[in-house]
């Protein structure tokens, strides 16, 4: 079949554009797992009720912008409520613990959505619906911003840990958690604050990314495996890695979906990850390691 | 005079098994086939906790194992006639065994968290491939297919009822467990625990730990084939649902409520959660995934043995 250059055009912004979602979602996941060792199951749902902050804050104020901040913080409280009932006593267990409470963690909040709102998927109406022409097509703009804005939230995060004291703080616990307690660090706080930041930035993504497809309570699924995907390819707990590995990804789907449906798309990403598993099993993005 | 522990341990076990031998005499029709069903989940977790409890790998793909031993049993039950038990379940074990080769492979170079998201992502590659392959596989609808008899040819030949189906798979979950037991108590099983509790020193002492590892998941995945071929035997359909990783995740659920590393204990979970979730579904119809989560929750942080650890604490004090 012979491939035209507007439609690997198209597919190339279209899989940035959700390669940037797909990176705001793995980088809190990713920051969650580097900094406490906590594999968070339940990011997907995260996710998801951000998604439906979005829709319930959207219906009472009617404003876009007010949603999208108001679901971060709703959702970063509920992490923070997370972290402190089911993962705080499970500090210094196993690590794989934490994905047996986080999986737990996820069962009833999905249902609780079910419950909640319903099996009909609701909409978020865009905040603009302006179009411009790519080629034969009306490309909205929307889908732009969202990729710009995704690119500003990741890059606030990077300016957060590397500059402001409280980002210091988080990369001296990620570095010895002890040590950091011993210098007067409240690690505690600061990893509440980190799982608080990284369901934030789930939220952030589910608000963004719900007027491109419905808001239904089984939605958290699907992107919770990418995500997983994404950082077991970028290497976990690597910021720079995830968020390299979910452009690639996406962009490898997104040209995939050319010739055969996005049901089975998704199987490329499940090769590229057996391939990295074989030959580079700490991540495709990662130096070397000596 | 004290009895020995061996003794307590088959008289116990023998009243147990004489007590699932006679349930279906006095069940109604609901419960026999509950308990039935509680024996086939049980089953599967038992199979996976040879790699949750003896080898210390948490899998989050046992779907993949149980979805394929279902899919396998349907092609034998479905492309030969009549359909023949004793095709269905080498079929179905084939099956399994093919993909716990596959998924042994690749994921056992992986430790601890990366195994268990592997393995995760393993069984989400098999329903991709089974719930969009709409041709062989009925895609989402699944395949149904008729119940074999139970015969052994030049001997007998019934029709399955729900005594019998019982009978049988109580038998298979029977013999399975006593192989299991058999297998953790072998040479290759101690193998597999100072694995847990130790790799380093294990690969040290000059055991190929990689091939104990892979030959660990390929048991696993075998047993729990056998019980994707029970399963699909009683229900008479294969269908995707069965290899999402969310049946994964429910039979580690079984596992962690019932205790890890004691065989009977994910029994015991699955008979629970299917407990619950009966008296939960009850009052809080579909949603009873919410209660039933938050008791899994609880019980991670405050009973991390499960519900045997805790007896057996509660024994000897």
């Amino acid at each position: 079949m012979e491939i035209a250059f507007d439609q690997l055009l198209i597919q190339t912004i279209n899989g940035i554009v959700t390669g940037m979602i797909l990176a705001l979602v793995a980088s809190g996941l990713t920051l969650i797992f580097g900094i406490m060792d906590v594999v968070n199951f339940a990011h997907g749902e995260l996710f998801m009720l951000g998604a439906y902050a979005g829709v319930v804050v959207l219906a009472a104020t009617g404003d876009f912008w007010i949603a999208l901040v108001a679901a971060s913080l709703l959702i970063a409280l509920l992490g923070a409520v997370i972290y402190l009932t089911t993962l705080r006593p499970l500090l210094g267990r196993d690590p794989l613990t934490t994905i047996l409470a986080t999986f737990g963690v996820s069962l009833v909040l999905q249902n609780y959505a079910l419950w909640q709102f319903g099996p009909v998927a609701r909409k978020i109406q865009e905040p603009f619906t302006g179009h411009f022409t790519l080629f034969y097509l009306d490309y909205p703009w929307y889908r732009l911003v969202i990729a710009l804005l995704s690119a500003a939230i990741i890059g606030t995060l990077w300016l957060f840990l590397k500059i402001s004291t409280f980002g210091v703080w988080i990369r001296a616990t990620t570095q010895d958690r002890v040590m950091a307690q011993a210098m007067g660090i409240p690690v505690p706080w600061v990893l509440t604050v980190v799982f608080a930041i990284g369901a934030a930035m789930a939220g952030a993504s589910g608000v963004l990314f719900g007027p491109l497809v419905g808001v239904n309570h089984a939605m958290g699924l699907d992107w919770i495996l990418k995500a997983f995907i994404v950082v077991v390819i970028g290497g976990m707990g690597n910021l720079a890695g995830s968020i390299a590995a979910s452009i690639f990804i996406s962009l490898l789907e997104a040209y995939a979906s050319l010739w055969v449906s996005p049901a089975q798309a998704i199987i490329v990403s499940f090769v590229v990850l057996i391939l990295t598993l074989l030959f580079r099993p700490t991540g495709l993005f990662v130096p070397t390691p000596k | 005079m004290r009895l020995r522990r061996s003794t307590i341990y088959w008289t116990g076990f023998s009243v147990i098994i004489a007590l699932l031998i006679i349930a279906p005499f006095v069940l109604p029709e609901f419960w026999r086939r509950f308990v039935t069903e509680i024996l086939i989940w049980g089953l599967l977790a038992m199979s996976s906790d040879l790699l949750i409890g003896y080898t210390g790998m948490v899998s989050f793909g046992h779907s993949a194992f149980f979805g394929l031993g279902m899919y396998g049993a349907a092609a034998a039950l479905l492309m030969v006639k009549p359909p023949s038990l004793w095709l269905a379940i080498p079929a179905g074990l084939i099956g399994a065994a093919a993909v716990a080769a596959f998924v042994a492979y690749f994921s056992t170079r992986l430790r601890d968290i990366y195994f268990a998201i592997t393995t995760l992502i393993f069984s989400q590659i098999f329903y991709v491939i089974i719930f969009t392959w709409t041709e062989v596989t009925g895609g989402e609808n699944g395949l149904t297919f008729s119940r074999p008899r139970l015969a052994i040819p030049g001997l007998f030949s019934v029709p399955f009822t729900s005594e019998t189906l019982h009978w049988f798979v109580l038998a298979a979950v029977t013999l399975s467990y006593l192989v299991l037991r058999r297998i953790t108590q072998s040479p290759f099983g101690m193998v597999l625990q100072s694995i847990r509790e130790n790799e380093a020193r294990t690969r040290a002492i000059g055991y190929p730990v990689e091939r104990y590892k892979i030959m660990a998941v390929m048991l696993s995945g075998l047993f729990a084939g056998l019980a994707g071929v029970l399963y699909a035997i009683q229900n008479r359909f294969a269908a995707p649902d069965f290899v999402f990783f969310v049946v994964s995740g429910e039979v580690v659920i079984y596992n962690v409520i019932g205790g890890i590393g004691t065989l009977v204990g994910p029994i015991v979970g699955a008979g629970f959660f299917l407990l619950l979730r009966e008296g939960f579904s009850r009052f809080f119809t579909e949603y009873y995934l919410i209660p039933v989560g938050v008791i899994f929750v609880a019980m991670v942080i405050f009973m991390p043995q499960g519900l045997l650890g805790f007896a057996r604490r509660w024994l000897n004090e």
